[in-house]
């Protein structure tokens, strides 16, 4: 999909020759015209293939029994550039911790995926899916049980002996 | 076949030549919005608006209820009855000037045989011209009353290059008058059809100019110097919104169709189907006559149905093709700077035509002493003169020996670019 970039050699002024320049560059228009090349996406029916490392919408990681792999270690607030993270943590019984409120605000979000990389078990997660519009400008602050019932899939991390993630 | 007699089935037949002529216009336009922008699309590998309707035949549609709808802006310190005045003055020309161009052959009617122009008026090209230089009161009007640096510049830019192409063009219109020896358009057609050749190839310099002139008279690319969006905003339309915006789009739609049509008329036969003389009528003393026999006597013709719609077809054809070209050429070529158009307006166009003026008339001077009749020899001696005359301007105007970047010249001409591109290499 990507478009190549030909770059022109430029003639010498005095050599150059605007009529056939004109006529050329007429029938290069032509060709486009009856062979078209469409780049264009028709999007809502046709999606765009993202790339594995494609960092989109938020994604918490749930057990298997529905809790959530967080363990409000603190992390993500802290590393997040956007401060868009808010996290109270809280304790069970057993002394298993467990976010209490877990907060992202999309809007305040820049996607840079340091949450997900900076999490020691593998909770938080950036993933594939960026169509998030809303009505309302609460609606863009995603709390805890709205993380967790996010089904798309979650961005792989940059593994420095595959760089290009193939 | 008789003309029809002047009473109410006249009038009748002109309004609704007038109704259907004006509503055909309209639409055409609108679709070559369309056309516009899909083949644009095309071109630049895109896809167009495909969104509105099946291809987005709609779109026209829905583009002229968003303009009704759409907020009519005005800005407070514009001069409101000109501000008004403006897009009216645009429209009305641009939409008028149709009304002398012969679409298609006479149709037969119980009552007489109706031709297929609006108005066969006697002065036909001298109207075209007249009209078409008075569109520009619309652009000077609204650059002017906007009260807006860049309206203004695109009113006196519009104002200064009609002046400076209205003359090549008009020069251009001399070479077709001196073959017909008439203005008539309908003139215009039936002697391209006595000659057996269309006026592009006998007067193709004329040609030439004429497809220049009228992109620059319509404002199209590369000479649309009035809009220049990268430089004057939208030019004289800068403050224009909604319906009033959409008329001065209108008109230059209107503009592009009408000089299409004019180049179909004047150089390409007009409603004239090639290679077919079936289709050649015109009047002669009362009667619709196809041509004269040998002893001089008047054949009549036989004006059907079929003859009419297959020559609408034809003039149809040839204008949706100039349409294409128009939108062709804006789609590949870059715009012109100011001085280049006024450099190629008056110190190219101007004495090229006028010296093409000269040598046709002596052309046909020096065949008329020669008693070579008006026909295929006539015309295929003027094709070789005026093929050479082509050549040897498209020889002359090639290489950048007249229209050149003024610095390119003089850097190249002091041999510093020659030296700046070494050191860049």
């Amino acid at each position: 999909m990507a478009i190549s970039v030909k770059v022109m050699k430029r003639p010498e002024a005095g050599r150059t020759s605007y009529m056939r320049a004109t006529l050329k560059g007429m029938s290069l228009t032509f060709k486009h015209l009856v062979r078209p090349q469409a780049a264009t996406l028709e999007y809502p029916e046709e999606q765009p293939d993202l790339h594995p490392r494609w960092r989109g919408t938020h994604r918490m990681e749930v057990h298997a029994d529905g809790r959530p792999k967080c363990v409000a270690c603190g992390l993500c607030p802290t590393v997040c550039p956007a401060n868009c993270i808010r996290l109270v943590g809280g304790e069970d019984d057993q002394g298993v911790r467990y976010p209490i409120v877990y907060e992202i605000d999309e809007f305040r979000c820049i996607f840079c995926g340091m949450c997900q990389e900076v999490c020691p078990v593998e909770a938080i997660h950036v993933g594939h899916h960026f169509e998030n519009a809303e009505y309302e400008r609460d609606r863009f602050v995603y709390d805890l049980d709205r993380l967790m019932d996010q089904d798309h899939s979650t961005t792989l991390l940059w593994d420095p002996s595959d760089r290009r993630s193939e | 076949m008789t003309p029809i007699e002047p009473g109410f089935w006249f009038v009748a037949a002109g309004a609704a030549k007038v109704l259907a002529v004006f509503s055909i216009v309209m639409v055409a336009v609108a679709y070559m919005t369309l056309a516009e922008r899909r083949v644009s699309a095309f071109i630049q590998d895109r896809l167009g608006p495909n969104r509105v309707g099946r291809f987005g035949w709609l779109q026209p549609i829905a583009d002229g209820i968003k303009n009704i709808l759409k907020e009519e802006t005005m800005p407070g310190t514009a001069s409101r009855f000109y501000f008004l005045l403006g897009p009216a003055l645009a429209i009305i020309p641009a939409t008028a000037t149709f009304a002398v161009i012969p679409f298609a052959a006479p149709l037969p009617t119980p009552k007489g045989a109706v031709d297929m122009v609006v108005a066969d008026v006697p002065v036909g090209i001298l109207y075209i011209l007249a009209l078409s230089s008075l569109a520009v009161y619309g652009l000077v009007l609204a650059g002017w009353a906007s009260n807006n640096k860049y309206a203004f510049l695109g009113g006196l830019r519009a104002s200064a290059q009609m002046i400076s192409y209205e003359v090549a063009l008009g020069l251009s219109l001399i070479a077709v008058l001196m073959m017909t020896g008439n203005v008539t358009l309908t003139e215009v057609v039936r002697q391209q059809q006595e000659l057996g050749l269309w006026f592009v190839l006998p007067l193709s310099l004329a040609f030439v100019f004429f497809v220049v002139s009228a992109f620059a008279e319509t404002n199209r690319l590369p000479f649309d110097m009035p809009e220049a969006e990268s430089e004057l905003i939208t030019g004289y339309h800068t403050e224009y919104s909604a319906m009033k915006f959409s008329m001065f789009f209108i008109a230059e739609y209107a503009h592009v169709l009408t000089a299409s049509a004019l180049m179909a008329t004047l150089f390409f036969g007009g409603w004239d189907v090639p290679f077919w003389k079936g289709d050649n009528m015109f009047w002669h003393d009362g009667a619709l006559i196809r041509g004269f026999d040998e002893a001089g006597a008047p054949v009549l013709a036989a004006p059907s149905l079929w003859i009419t719609l297959a020559t609408l077809a034809s003039f149809a054809a040839k204008t949706a093709f100039f349409v294409f070209l128009f939108i062709w050429v804006r789609w590949t070529l870059p715009r012109f700077r100011y001085d280049q158009v006024m450099h190629l307006g008056w110190k190219v166009m101007l004495p090229a035509a006028l010296g093409y003026v000269v040598l046709m008339a002596g052309t046909m001077l020096v065949l008329a002493q020669l008693g070579v009749e008006f026909g295929l020899r006539y015309g295929l001696a003027l094709t070789g003169v005026s093929g050479l005359a082509t050549l040897a301007f498209f020889f002359f105007l090639d290489r950048d020996r007249i229209v050149g970047g003024a610095h390119a010249k003089r850097k190249f001409s002091s041999g510093r670019l020659a030296s700046a591109a070494a050191s860049n290499d």
